[in-house]
């Protein structure tokens, strides 16, 4: 039963790649690649050594982006959410920034930091920041009063409270805003990559089409960025099994 | 109990904490809420005594003052003859289930109290307090794997592990279902004989307030006066059926203006 369940999505997407192949082979245009094609491009960025070398790039810029985003704005949002004048104070500014995509911010980056690694860095650094700063303002908003008052009445000190009580009534959120914002870092650095640098995923979907019209080496891409995405959302779904933070998760 | 021995326990009654002329004030809208006015109460050590009062009547303002969490307006709350200035670990409130850590086990939420004692002694605390709520077998389990009963007994062994000499009850059984109740209430009192800790206990249950409390404050609606303070003199266990029980139980019922019929 449960190897049947697990079989289900790996037919469907059999099913739909049985499609496509159909679909590219009744109507032979240089719209859309076929599967078999794909996989090809995949094999030629294999043999000229560019597939890793291009994974690689892409996920070293998210990892510096989204660390640096996490150590910054995930201690400044604690603060700000727990002293509600400075959350006040700082508030409209984020609101304006909110709706301002990372991507906005291309020109400036280029024109601080040149084409290269540090232009696409921060801009997922700017991507990763805000949604991280807001979630962990809301995580600080979320800790019940009780767990507060309960730290308290046991003789906690300040330094206690904040490690004993603060921190791990916080860590389901922030959890989830990590996870959440490391999707929208890995959709930053392709754009970034377009635009900002040489190498990496993004970098090769514009050069593909660029340098020829290689339509099979940007759906290769496309895939590769698809499942690395997706390997990293898994990856941090993990976090969530901690047993010490599923109460966060449960309905009640 | 005989003459004599009402006269022993007089005289082996010492003061706990004295509420004198208390009152609390809310803003809101601008305009203060009276929420309580002037209560002056005492409780002996060793006591047990329920504030019953409606829903919303101040009951449980007036118990998070006496443990620290809020400050009157006015008069003052004293404690062993100190003014009380903040919570303090003598004195541990029990929060309903509510209160658990989350992301602790049943034993990291008994040990949550005990970081100043040694190693040996905490274990020793631990396992003491998870038979004593009848929690073995679950040492390692989440709060989140037990029922609410279960929380709740867990929340009265992390409070007793600490040994405090009060503690303060808010409704700690409303939302569990009426058989866990009455073993609480139960397991409630044979651990007041046994330790003979200061219990102040916020209801609104009448039944519970006389099966449970040496003496009953009863509180009016907003802002909480005392109404009446009944002393229940029936020995422990107490008989639900006996004339006595039931003449103070109907007693109340009248101060309160619900005559018990519905």
């Amino acid at each position: 039963m449960n190897f049947l369940t697990a079989l289900r999505p790996i037919a469907f997407v059999a099913v739909l790649l049985v499609l496509w192949q159909i679909g590219v082979a009744h109507e032979p245009s240089h719209l859309l690649p076929g599967p078999w094609g794909v996989v090809g491009g995949i094999a030629d960025l294999v043999r000229h050594g560019l597939l890793l070398k291009y994974v690689v790039a892409s996920l070293f810029r998210v990892t510096w982006g989204f660390l640096l985003a996490a150590a910054t704005a995930i201690p400044l949002g604690l603060i700000i959410g727990w002293y509600r004048r400075a959350e006040m104070a700082v508030n409209p500014i984020l609101q304006i920034l909110r709706p301002i995509s990372p991507l906005a911010w291309i020109p400036i980056a280029i024109l601080w930091f040149g084409v290269g690694d540090l232009a696409a860095i921060s801009l997922i650094f700017i991507g990763c920041f805000l949604p991280l700063l807001l979630s962990a303002v809301n995580a600080v908003h979320g800790i019940p009063e009780v767990y507060l008052n309960a730290g308290r009445n046991f003789g906690l000190n300040t330094r206690d409270l904040l490690t004993r009580v603060f921190y791990p009534a916080v860590m389901p959120q922030l959890i989830i805003g990590l996870r959440i914002t490391l999707g929208v870092a890995w959709l930053v650095v392709v754009a970034a990559e377009m635009i900002a640098v040489n190498s990496g995923l993004g970098f090769l979907i514009v050069d593909a089409r660029n340098a020829g019209n290689r339509y099979d080496l940007v759906l290769a891409g496309m895939v590769l960025i698809g499942v690395i995405g997706l390997m990293l959302d898994t990856a941090m779904r993990r976090f969530e099994r901690i047993k010490s933070v599923q109460w966060g998760y449960s309905e009640n | 109990m005989s003459l004599g021995e009402a006269a022993a326990a007089r005289q082996a009654w010492k003061s706990k904490l004295f509420a004198d002329g208390v009152s609390m004030a809310f803003e809101r809208d601008g305009k203060d809420t009276p929420v309580l006015e002037n209560i002056s109460l005492e409780v002996g050590d060793g006591e047990f005594v329920c504030l019953l009062g409606p829903s919303g009547c101040g009951k449980s303002t007036l118990l998070s003052a006496m443990a620290g969490f809020l400050t009157p307006t006015g008069g003052e709350i004293r404690i062993d003859g100190e003014a009380v200035r903040g919570p303090d670990p003598r004195r541990i409130f029990v929060f309903q289930e509510r209160g658990v850590f989350p992301w602790l086990t049943v034993e990291g939420n008994i040990a949550f109290g005990l970081f100043k004692l040694g190693r040996g002694e905490r274990e020793r605390r631990i396992r003491y307090y998870v038979k004593m709520v009848g929690l073995e077998g679950f040492e390692k389990a989440y709060p989140h794997e037990l029922s609410g009963g279960m929380k709740q007994r867990l929340e009265v062994a992390r409070a007793l592990a600490v040994n405090p000499d009060m503690l303060f009850l808010d409704e700690p059984f409303g939302a569990l279902d009426s058989i866990t109740r009455l073993i609480m209430r139960r397991e409630l009192l044979r651990i007041w004989e046994a330790e003979r800790k200061t219990i102040i206990f916020v209801t609104h249950d009448i039944d519970e307030a006389v099966q449970l409390a040496d003496r009953v404050v009863v509180l009016s609606a907003r802002p909480a006066r005392i109404q009446q303070i009944v002393e229940i003199d029936i020995p422990h266990p107490r008989d639900l059926s006996s004339r006595r029980y039931l003449e103070l139980r109907d007693g109340i019922f009248q101060q309160i203006g619900l005559a018990h019929k519905v």
